[in-house]
């Protein structure tokens, strides 16, 4: 298993990284048994996320896709970044070994969750529900 | 990128020794004759080989013709339990027992006897990592063929009580096996006094070469054909032998019998630091046994921290060590040794596993305790999960 140079630049440095204290919405997915869980923070403003910031547990990948997904959607309308697709993260990491695939899934979901939370706290549930989140595509919760 | 290299993942391979090079150097380049030929070059081979199979019988205090040279550990577990399981199958036993932490070569080619009808008793390993022998002797029963039990555990080092296993074998008429990979580089084996009938060693382990290693076999127990061929390793396994892997396996050996004991105390005291330094870093577990173990294997768990990135970290300062973490075994649950002892996915996830050998120095282990405390702070700075359990237990 060999990450490619992308992955390991993000690992080594990872691009927003920490908490937003009064965060617009706040998403987390993976649990602690699998060993990956990221936590997702949003500043919302204008249905634009002007910050963005994560916390993740779990290996380099689970850092890596963490990291540069944040970078993604940062400055984006919500619109845009809701299109945010986990094959679009592994592209921008130069790829990823098969086995940790998954982490890219966890990192969509993870933006998905932050804004939709963002849906609730504004009480726009319906947006929030077809949003989908789930991270079932990891066996490793199934 | 720092230019250093330190190695601390010993127990997953060595490096070729000096000695053991030297040694096999000749057999690769002038002496290469095919020890089946007739000729003096073929006949030096096969002398070559003769020596080196007395050699290692003398080191284990086994006979020559009960030296079997094999591509190594996992070849050797397979060889012994398979042929074992079919000489008593023939005799109406189908039971076989054998412990939780066992390594995969043991494991899976028992899992498929399961599937062949055989029943195995996976005897419990405790907190500490060590097997009890009363738990062997209480699972025991007429059906019983054989125990197969390591040595020491290759992620952790606990040292198995092997000579009273052993004991408890005979008593009751029950063939026993060892994997004695990790046990080899650091432990005087003698199969005599141990009550062992098969074991099992590596030549990589133990600063030979990748590709070799040797399976004892108590003579009067009968081994299956295992390649078909030429009359090699007594018409059981055919195939012109690997002359210059097994002249460096009875060097490396015979090197280690002469070092280990100097190395063990060495070994000890840089466990003892390592230890000291370790366990001070909060919400850290120790995974072993201080006594009954290899003091060149050392394992702890970081809560809140993930092996993979553990490790990714270390290599960026220059340092190879190891981990049970899921995302560095391949599969989805972490370490089914770190599991066996008790420990919780989440606390498995976190370990790291370093293992030293005779090459490893002061500097490094300074360098390695210098690092750690500061990787870990870092990777629990970014932890959802290490807040949590900050939160939890305030």
């Amino acid at each position: 298993m060999v990450y490619s140079e992308k992955v390991m630049e993000h690992f080594s440095n990872p691009h927003n990284v920490g908490e937003i204290e009064d965060a617009s919405g706040i998403g987390e997915v993976g649990n602690a048994k699998c060993g990956d869980i990221m936590k997702m923070y949003l500043k919302i403003e204008n249905d634009t996320i002007t910050d963005v910031k994560f916390k993740t547990f779990g290996c380099g990948a689970a850092i890596a896709t963490s990291s540069i997904a944040t970078d993604m959607i940062k400055g984006q309308p919500l619109s845009e970044a809701l299109k945010l697709t986990n094959k679009a993260v592994v592209e921008a990491l130069d790829g990823l070994p098969a086995v940790k695939l998954h982490c890219s899934v966890l990192a969509e979901q993870a933006v998905k969750a932050a804004i939709a939370d963002y849906y609730r706290k504004n009480g726009m549930d319906e947006e929030a529900d077809k949003l989908n989140v789930h991270c079932d595509d990891c066996e490793c919760c199934g | 990128m720092l230019k250093t290299r330190i190695y601390l993942d010993n127990a997953a391979t060595t490096k070729i020794s000096d000695r053991v090079f030297d040694a096999m150097l000749p057999y690769l380049k002038e002496q290469y004759g095919n020890p089946s030929s007739i000729y003096t070059l073929g006949r030096e081979a096969s002398i070559a080989i003769t020596n080196a199979r007395t050699k290692c019988a003398e080191l284990l205090n086994a006979k020559p013709a009960e030296i079997y040279f094999t591509s190594g550990g996992s070849e050797s577990d397979n060889w012994a339990i398979r042929s074992v399981a079919d000489l008593m199958k023939a005799k109406g036993k189908n039971h076989i027992i054998t412990s939780a932490f066992e390594h995969h070569a043991v494991l899976h080619t028992l899992q498929e006897l399961e599937k062949k009808g055989f029943e195995v008793t996976y005897l419990p390993v405790y907190s500490n990592g060590v097997v009890k022998v009363e738990d062997v002797k209480a699972a025991i029963t007429d059906k019983t063929a054989l125990v197969t039990i390591m040595y020491a555990n290759n992620e952790i080092g606990t040292v198995q009580p092997i000579r009273e296993i052993g004991a408890v074998c005979r008593e009751n008429g029950v063939y026993f096996h060892t994997d004695a990979v990790q046990a080899a580089p650091h432990i005087h084996i003698d199969v005599q006094a141990d009550n062992i009938d098969l074991l099992s060693i590596s030549g990589h382990k133990l600063h030979a070469q990748k590709g070799v290693g040797l399976l004892y076999c108590r003579r009067g127990i009968k081994l299956n054909p295992l390649i078909s061929g030429g009359g090699q390793e007594r018409g059981l396994r055919a195939g012109t032998e690997n002359l210059a892997g097994i002249i460096g396996l009875a060097e490396a050996m015979a090197a280690a019998n002469e070092t280990m004991d100097d190395v063990n105390e060495q070994h000890k005291k840089f466990a003892d630091q390592i230890y000291d330094a370790v366990m001070k870093i909060d919400r850290v577990h120790f995974n072993g046994d201080r006594e009954h173990c290899i003091p060149s294997t050392v394992n702890f768990s970081f809560e809140g921290v993930e092996g993979e990135s553990l490790l990714l970290q270390l290599d960026l300062q220059g340092i190879a060590a190891s981990s049970g973490s899921a995302c560095t075994s391949g599969s989805l649950d972490p370490s089914h040794v770190l599991l066996a002892l008790g420990l919780t996915h989440e606390v498995a996830h976190g370990s790291l596993r370093i293992s030293m050998s005779e090459y490893t120095t002061q500097e490094e282990i300074d360098k390695l305790l210098e690092v750690l405390p500061g990787i870990i702070s870092k990777l629990r700075a970014m932890s959802p999960l290490w807040e949590r359990i900050v939160k939890e237990n305030k």
